[in-house]
């Protein structure tokens, strides 16, 4: 998964050096559940700041300034450990580049997505998507016992304009669904984690190898690669 | 032994129950002329809690003199009187407690709407008394508080949090959770939060100290404080050097309610002139200082008569083991709160306990 912030969308101050002039990035490793918990209790905070700080060891220190029954405010500090990336493993955290696909889609409202998904997961561990340049996606799911199609029409094929990775989807039959054989629950993985309201969610796919989603908002992008399996 | 609860107090009475479940599974049961008391302790003995009902929360209040009845029983089977709080509320009018002495049964009787009647019959052991020693009144630190205030404290903290160091200065309570493996060190996540004196209903501090302690009791139970938010009363918090038990109280007209935590003690502070109130434990051999199994974080128990079958599987609750052992702690660990004598500890060499707190002396000496 691949996820951009705005830096400047979010905060009324930001200041960073990296590691100089020329490489001007730091690359951290952190438990994602540690920061979503710091976040959490920093919900209702009325500021919050974040340092990379030296305690122990590296850690990425998130103070709250929280509401409180007094003119004093409560404040909570929480020290994430962090790991530092070295440099030379930096080209491993690069963005991805977007997969040449077959075929780019709209998604249906991410809500029925989820609900479809979630019932679709009792039944099968693998799920079908498929989608045609028509606007066309279907989530299906087959098993010896049943099989269940939900169909989804006139989403609309997002116009990539003329660029390399549209090459393949200019040879692409419209009319032809791209498919691609994924993890059930890697795709509910990501439908449930969604707690916003992308101004744009589209899916690329290419067929029988990826499904490349992408949320946009305007300040911020997400993407998620999920592999198809045999 | 008859009493009798109405109205509204049921539910408390469940609530009390329900809170007392959190911490232990023997439910210890004993009428006196102050009142109604529900006791429990947990297994590691480093938690206690007791609620005295006066017999005025009773609308019916009857000790029978003589031997003074006491006994225990599974908190479960109490629990399955009061399942349901929020029917209780409902259908409920009475609850009719009544010992019948030739069966040896509790009998729980429920008075519901339209005639109906529910009788438990519950089965009950002898038992000894089970009493820590402590005494709020004469507790260097009192801070009280809105529950609400600490539950929210509370929900900063993650879950599976044990201990918590609290320390207190004239004007602040600073909470942080408590890291004590040296493995965990590098990876868990500290978190702080810090609360000014101005949000607390009192805030009384002789000296600045602090004390770590168990949050589990608090709030995996979250015994005291729900009930303290149901009943909307507020909570208050004694406590003195590092060592000596802290109780949170809830206190109303027609009862009070004491949760007893061990805390953790350190070496210098370790003081024991308080003369049979508080022996230290020294840990029994373990490698997990801070597990909840583990004696170190003891309350001894001092009981009066030492029932066989009612003490605990230990062996050292047994009846000869009363006298006290002046056992020295070798370093720091968690002194409790005492029902009785000193469990004598089964030897520790001065080499391990040294070890497992060597792990505690790191963290005490940084804080400030």
């Amino acid at each position: 998964m691949w996820c951009e912030l705005l830096q400047v969308n979010f905060f009324d101050e930001y200041q960073m050096e990296g590691l100089s002039p020329e490489a001007n990035e730091i690359c951290l490793e952190v438990a994602p559940e540690n920061i979503s918990r710091a976040l959490k209790t920093a919900q209702n905070a009325k500021a919050v700041k974040v340092k990379l700080t030296k305690k122990h060891c590296p850690c990425l220190t998130l103070s709250a300034e929280l509401p409180s029954l007094s003119s004093i405010s409560r404040v909570v500090t929480h020290d994430i450990p962090v790991e530092v990336i070295p440099r030379r493993l930096w080209h491993e955290f690069k963005e991805p580049t977007v997969p040449d696909f077959d075929v780019s889609i709209y998604l249906p409202p991410l809500k029925t997505m989820k609900n479809v998904v979630d019932r679709m997961k009792n039944l099968s561990n693998i799920l079908v998507l498929e989608a045609n340049l028509g606007g066309e996606m279907n989530l299906k799911i087959e098993t010896d016992l049943v099989s269940v199609t939900t169909h989804f029409k006139d989403l609309g094929n997002p116009p990539w304009g003329d660029s390399a990775s549209q090459s393949r989807s200019q040879s692409w039959d419209p009319e032809a669904m791209a498919h691609a054989r994924v993890d059930v629950r890697k795709l509910q993985q990501f439908l449930i984690g969604q707690q916003i309201n992308p101004s744009k969610a589209m899916c690329n796919i290419v067929h029988n190898r990826i499904v490349h989603l992408i949320l946009l908002q305007e300040d911020m992008s997400l993407q998620y690669f999920i592999p198809a399996v045999a | 032994m008859d009493c009798v609860a109405t109205g509204g107090n049921v539910k408390v009475l469940a609530k009390a129950v329900h809170s007392l479940s959190r911490i232990g599974e023997d439910l210890y049961l004993e009428p006196l002329d102050d009142g109604l008391t529900l006791r429990t302790v947990n297994s590691s003995r480093s938690a206690f809690a007791c609620f005295l009902l006066s017999p005025l929360f009773f609308q019916k209040f009857h000790v029978s003199h003589g031997r003074g009845f006491r006994c225990k029983m599974p908190i479960k089977s109490v629990q399955a009187v009061f399942r349901s709080l929020s029917s209780l509320e409902r259908t409920v009018e009475k609850c009719h407690i009544e010992l019948n002495s030739e069966k040896s049964r509790l009998t729980f009787t429920l008075h519901c709407k339209h005639g109906l009647l529910k009788t438990h019959n519950l089965s009950f052991q002898d038992c000894e008394s089970l009493q820590a020693v402590f005494d709020k009144e004469r507790c260097a630190n009192v801070l009280q508080a809105q529950p609400r205030l600490l539950v929210d404290t509370v929900l900063h903290f993650p879950p599976s949090l044990e201990e918590v160091k609290a320390s207190v200065t004239a004007d602040r309570l600073l909470l942080k959770n408590h890291v004590e493996n040296d493995a965990d060190q590098a990876k868990a996540m500290r978190t702080e939060l810090c609360l000014s004196s101005e949000e607390f209903l009192h805030f009384s501090v002789s000296a600045p100290t602090s004390i770590t302690f168990c949050l589990k009791e608090l709030r995996v139970s979250d015994g005291v404080l729900v009930f303290a938010e149901s009943t909307d009363l507020p909570v208050s918090m004694h406590f003195d050097e590092p060592g000596s038990p802290v109780v949170l109280s809830v206190t109303d007209s027609v009862l009070e309610a004491n949760f007893v935590l061990a805390t953790l003690s350190e070496d210098s502070h370790c003081n024991h002139d308080n003369g049979h109130k508080k022996r230290p434990r020294t840990p029994p051999p373990a490698d997990d200082f801070m597990c909840d199994d583990m004696d170190s974080y003891l309350i001894a128990m001092e009981t009066s008569e030492m029932a066989g079958p009612s003490s605990r599987t230990e062996p050292r609750s047994s009846s000869e083991r009363e006298q006290e052992e002046e056992q020295r702690p070798h370093s720091k660990k968690f002194c409790s709160f005492f029902f009785g004598s000193v469990l004598p500890t089964s030897s520790q060499t001065a080499n391990q306990t040294l070890q497992n707190q060597d792990v505690l002396a790191s963290d005490s000496e940084d804080e400030q």
